[in-house]
């Protein structure tokens, strides 16, 4: 496998620094520094940067921040924004979806007419099973007695997503117009969707004041770099002849704009639309560690008493709310407009919108009349949280299950986890960024080498040197299980096409689901320890390269799969030396986003007690450490980058080499 | 303005692409081959082009993929800048337009139909044949009379309301037509309108452009690479190769007279007696004695192919469409068009 690899990839510029050469000097190095470290004779230095050459970066950074934060001024701009627009949009969307007593005193809007008009607007994007799915949502959320927490999430949202998608379609225009500030976005952008989510938080918290501004800042910023990217691509792909035919039109510039490029870019502006909408729920669920309420305050204090009854139950609002705004966010996204016949009169062509009215306003009336279709009140709710816990309590008590949990865990922990971790912190730390960058050089080619050099270097004077290496074990951990279990899987359910359907369903499905859910099975199965933090890392990273396997599969040209079939393969030999190699740069695109999803789960598992970069900034979250948070932020994503990086131009170069693409 | 000056007049027009083509194009030494510039590294996309294209005719521009046929036709629109050269369009040098001028023109005097139709996904039929007037600021109402009018003329009343995907090829490039007439454009672009259609519906298209045609009278510059639809449609037609124009000529010239080897090859093919028209062939009459009725001028050698197998007549009188004699037809020279042995 290396050697073909490495002849497929070899960069042939690289004149007598052949690949080859420098990939055995690079390891021969690291090997040396293990080996003398084996035996005792590396200096200490060479083991551990000391303390005394570790800048002190926390410190200049917290110098920085205080200059811009108080002496520029830069504070009193962003608590004006939190404390003007932004919060009144707030109030407002909280008034009218929970009844928070700030104008315009209206709400809260009886929960019966927001399940009508979600029927409705189901219906209109993509018929009755939409409209199934968007009134069950609210009356199971209404009926479970949720509804309030749930409108405290909805209300940041709606402001939230509106606000993201705005600003993400200026910026993707600008980027698509100038050049310049392309270049200067893309690698923000790129630190950005690599940036662990409590790096966005406190910063927010500092800037824009505690509870839901802050909340909804960390959560536009969290939601805007997948609506840039889609702007630009979509702009970018608008065919040059609908280009022309407007020109020749005589459009002026911003007829062009308004009339041709953003219209014709509508898929992909609206694909924007979707990833910003589950962005924005991700987030908002997230902003619980920031003390925001809602669901994701709900479930963390439930997860955190142990109430699995109720954590269950929370979470399935979760993934119904992800699933319907997902579902019909892309089913918007499908639907093309259909004319209508001439002379259909007015109140037909508004049918829609005029039932969706008239059902709104037919049960705030009904409302006042039965309060039970306004507010379902405490003691009239359906939760059975006490029941389930103990079903699930009972279930997990069973023997049989209770003896294969406690066996994965001793043996997972004990044979495999804690070998490996302390492996890992056994290697010197110059010879961990020779294996790093060895690995990079390999895979990626010389440029993904170099950076992974600076930053692993960056990384390693960065002073949380240990912590790092943890992280990353449990990533690795992950990922490797992951590929273990979702490759195979994604093979079988790849042989029929029935499967792959319906595996690649569950699997969209899956994606949709704000990450923190992926904890209550995890905590469920095996409790508070670090078997749990890998296990919801597996089975969130497990979902992409499942996914991506079925995808680069299914995508082999049928003629080639037939030329193997008339070449008399079997099925081995076919998969094996016909659709795996064409599958495998779809597939290294799955491993690179169950890498960066690990990276983000890992943070996220901080939750449940781990050691690693999460924990720490998990605690800068109740202070006001903000240069440690950034440099702590910043180390996650220098190491997600290199991965990202090495793998992209892998899978770039093997596609262009194949032809594919 | 009179009406012999040509509409457009493109003189040693050059599109250069690559790094720096002006200063490029400055340094070239005169008759470089379009292979010697890409060995440079630029492509000659438009290469030392002078054409004319008079009021109410048809230019047809043929030419195989990446001879630069759709090139130029963006250099008469400006949808490209040229590097070097003039193109007047009704006497105004179109490089020196600004951006409000240059758009004022293309609202008021040119139309263009594209291959694949760029139509705007959107918008309905009506709101797509519209949009130019939308762009110039006409009123609803007006506008929408207007293209109700340009609808119908394009035979697709009772379509209005639908959008482009719920119509067939054939219809989507209707609307592209009736869009690109909605201005009444003085100067008709059509960048291989039938291509993309299947072939009979490209036959029913064609003769559809006809009628269009006969009714409208406008000035057409019409690009094609296929040459049977060149010689149904042109009046003249230019052939390009490499962003050259190897010959521009009237159909029966090119058929009769290729200019070079290249034309030739194209022609070689052809029947040209249904091509070649009486009066293509006829010589001055320089006194020769002329008897009998005269055959119109107007039909190809084919249609009169009864009348030449049948006739005794040495020489033929050939009138034009007035009936006054223009010219003498060698009957012998015909009927070696007609079963083709030159």
């Amino acid at each position: 496998m290396m050697a073909t690899l490495s002849t497929d990839i070899s960069d042939t510029r690289d004149g007598p620094w052949g690949q080859t050469k420098v990939l055995t000097a690079l390891l021969v190095t690291a090997l040396a520094l293990i080996l003398a470290k084996a035996i005792g004779i590396l200096p200490e230095w060479l083991n551990r940067i000391p303390e005394a050459a570790i800048p002190p970066t926390a410190q200049v950074l917290d110098a920085i921040f205080n200059f811009i934060q108080n002496d520029l001024g830069l504070i009193y701009v962003t608590r004006f924004i939190a404390e003007g627009p932004l919060e009144f949009l707030l109030d407002t969307s909280a008034n009218l979806l929970e009844g928070k007593r700030r104008w315009p005193y209206l709400g809260p809007i009886p929960w019966s007419a927001i399940a009508a008009v979600a029927a409705v607007v189901g219906y209109a994007v993509g018929g009755w099973r939409l409209a199934a799915l968007g009134a069950g949502t609210f009356i199971w959320t209404a009926a479970i007695g949720q509804w309030k927490i749930a409108m405290q999430t909805m209300s940041v949202i709606v402001v939230a997503a509106p606000l993201a998608f705005l600003l993400g379609l200026v910026l993707g225009i600008a980027a698509w117009k100038y050049g310049w500030f392309e270049r200067l976005l893309k690698p923000i952008l790129s630190v950005l969707q690599t940036l662990p989510f409590f790096t966005y938080l406190l910063p927010a918290v500092i800037f824009f004041k505690v509870g839901p501004t802050a909340g909804a800042v960390a959560t536009i910023t969290f939601a805007i770099p997948p609506m840039i990217l889609m702007t630009t691509l979509g702009l970018k792909k608008v065919s040059p002849e609908v280009i022309e035919a407007g020109q020749m039109s005589g459009c002026t510039r911003w007829q062009m704009l308004r009339h041709v490029y953003v219209p014709a870019a509508r898929t992909e502006v609206l694909v924007g639309v979707n990833q910003v909408i589950m962005l924005c729920l991700a987030m908002v669920v997230l902003t619980a560690f920031i003390g925001m309420p809602g669901l994701g305050a709900k479930l963390l204090a439930m997860m955190g008493s142990f109430k699995l009854g109720r954590s269950f139950e929370i979470g399935v609002t979760i993934v119904l709310l992800a699933v319907t705004l997902d579902r019909m966010s892309k089913a918007w996204v499908l639907k093309q407009p259909v004319h209508f016949e001439r002379g259909t009169p007015w109140w037909k062509r508004h049918q829609i919108s005029l039932v969706a009215l008239g059902l709104f306003f037919g049960f705030t009336l009904l409302a006042q009349v039965f309060p039970i279709l306004a507010e379902i009140g405490r003691k009239q709710h359906l939760s059975q949280g006490k029941e389930i816990d103990v079903v699930i309590k009972s279930f997990l008590a069973i023997d049989a299950i209770k003896g294969t949990t406690e066996w994965l865990r001793w043996f997972l922990n004990v044979k495999v986890l804690i070998p490996f971790r302390n492996t890992l912190l056994a290697i010197p730390t110059p010879a961990f960024i020779l294996l790093v960058v060895s690995f990079a050089y390999w895979v990626g080619g010389r440029k993904p080498g170099i950076y992974a050099a600076i930053f692993f270097t960056i990384v390693a004077f960065s002073g949380w040197w240990d912590r790092s290496v943890i992280t990353l074990y449990t990533v690795i951990s992950a990922v490797a299980l992951a590929t273990m279990i979702g490759i195979p899987l994604g093979v079988v359910a790849a042989r029929s096409n029935r499967w792959s359907k319906s595996i690649l369903l569950a699997c969209d499905t899956a994606q949709t689901f704000p990450s923190f859910i992926y904890l209550i099975p995890a905590i469920m199965l095996f409790g508070v320890n670090d078997v749990a933090v890998v296990f919801s890392i597996l089975i969130f990273a497990a979902v992409p390269l499942i996914r991506y396997t079925i995808i680069g599969l299914s995508n082999v040209p049928p003629e080639m799969t037939e030329a193997a079939d008339m070449s008399g393969s079997t099925r081995r030999q076919k998969l094996m030396s016909v659709q795996f190699p064409l599958a495998l740069p779809t597939m290294a695109v799955g491993f690179n986003q169950a890498i960066m999803f690990a990276f983000f789960m890992v943070i996220i598992a901080a939750f449940i007690g781990t050691q690693d970069l999460g924990q720490e900034l998990q605690r800068t979250l109740a202070g006001t450490e903000l240069g440690k948070n950034f440099v702590l932020g910043l180390n996650v994503s220098l190491m997600a980058l290199t991965f990202d990086m090495a793998i992209s131009s892998w899978a770039e170069k093997r596609k262009r080499a194949l032809g594919l693409d | 303005m009179s009406a012999s000056a040509p509409v457009i007049s493109a003189k040693n027009v050059w599109k250069l692409f690559g790094p720096s083509p002006e200063s490029y194009l400055k340094s070239l030494a005169a008759g470089r081959s379009f292979d010697e510039i890409r060995a440079d590294g630029y492509i000659a996309g438009v290469k030392d082009v002078s054409i004319e294209v008079a009021r109410g005719e048809m230019l047809v521009i043929m030419g195989l993929s990446g001879s630069g046929k759709s090139t130029l036709v963006r250099c008469f629109s400006r949808l490209h800048d040229i590097t070097g050269g003039t193109i007047e369009v009704d006497g105004q040098d179109i490089m020196s337009l600004t951006e409000r001028e240059l758009i004022e023109l293309r609202r008021n005097k040119m139309g263009m139909v594209f291959q694949s139709f760029g139509l705007l996904p959107h918008r309905t039929v009506l709101d797509n044949v519209a949009f130019p007037l939308e762009m110039r600021g006409q009123d609803r109402y007006d506008r929408r009379e207007r293209a109700l009018e340009v609808i119908k003329l394009v035979g697709l009343e009772g379509r209005e309301e639908y959008f482009p995907r719920e119509l067939s090829g054939g219809q989507q490039q209707r609307v592209g037509i009736a869009r690109s007439l909605a201005i009444e454009p003085d100067i008709w672009f059509l960048d291989e309108p039938f291509s993309a259609l299947d072939p009979l519906i490209r036959r029913e298209m064609q003769d559809e452009f006809l009628r269009l045609q006969e009714m409208l009278g406008k000035t057409i510059v019409f690009i094609t690479h296929d040459f049977d639809e060149a010689l149904r449609l042109a009046d003249r037609i230019a052939i390009m190769r490499n962003g050259a124009v190897e010959q521009c000529d009237t159909p029966d010239q090119i058929v009769m007279n290729p200019a070079t080897e290249y034309v030739a090859k194209f022609t070689e093919d052809v029947d040209k007696a249904r091509v070649v028209h009486a009066k293509g062939l006829a010589k001055p009459v320089n006194g020769h004695a002329l008897e009998g009725a005269p055959i119109n001028g107007g039909s190809t050698i084919h249609e009169l192919a009864r009348v030449l197998v049948n006739d005794k007549r040495i020489l033929l009188p050939v009138a034009n469409d007035k009936g006054v004699v223009t010219g003498v037809l060698e009957r012998d020279t015909a009927l070696n068009v007609l079963l083709g042995a030159e």
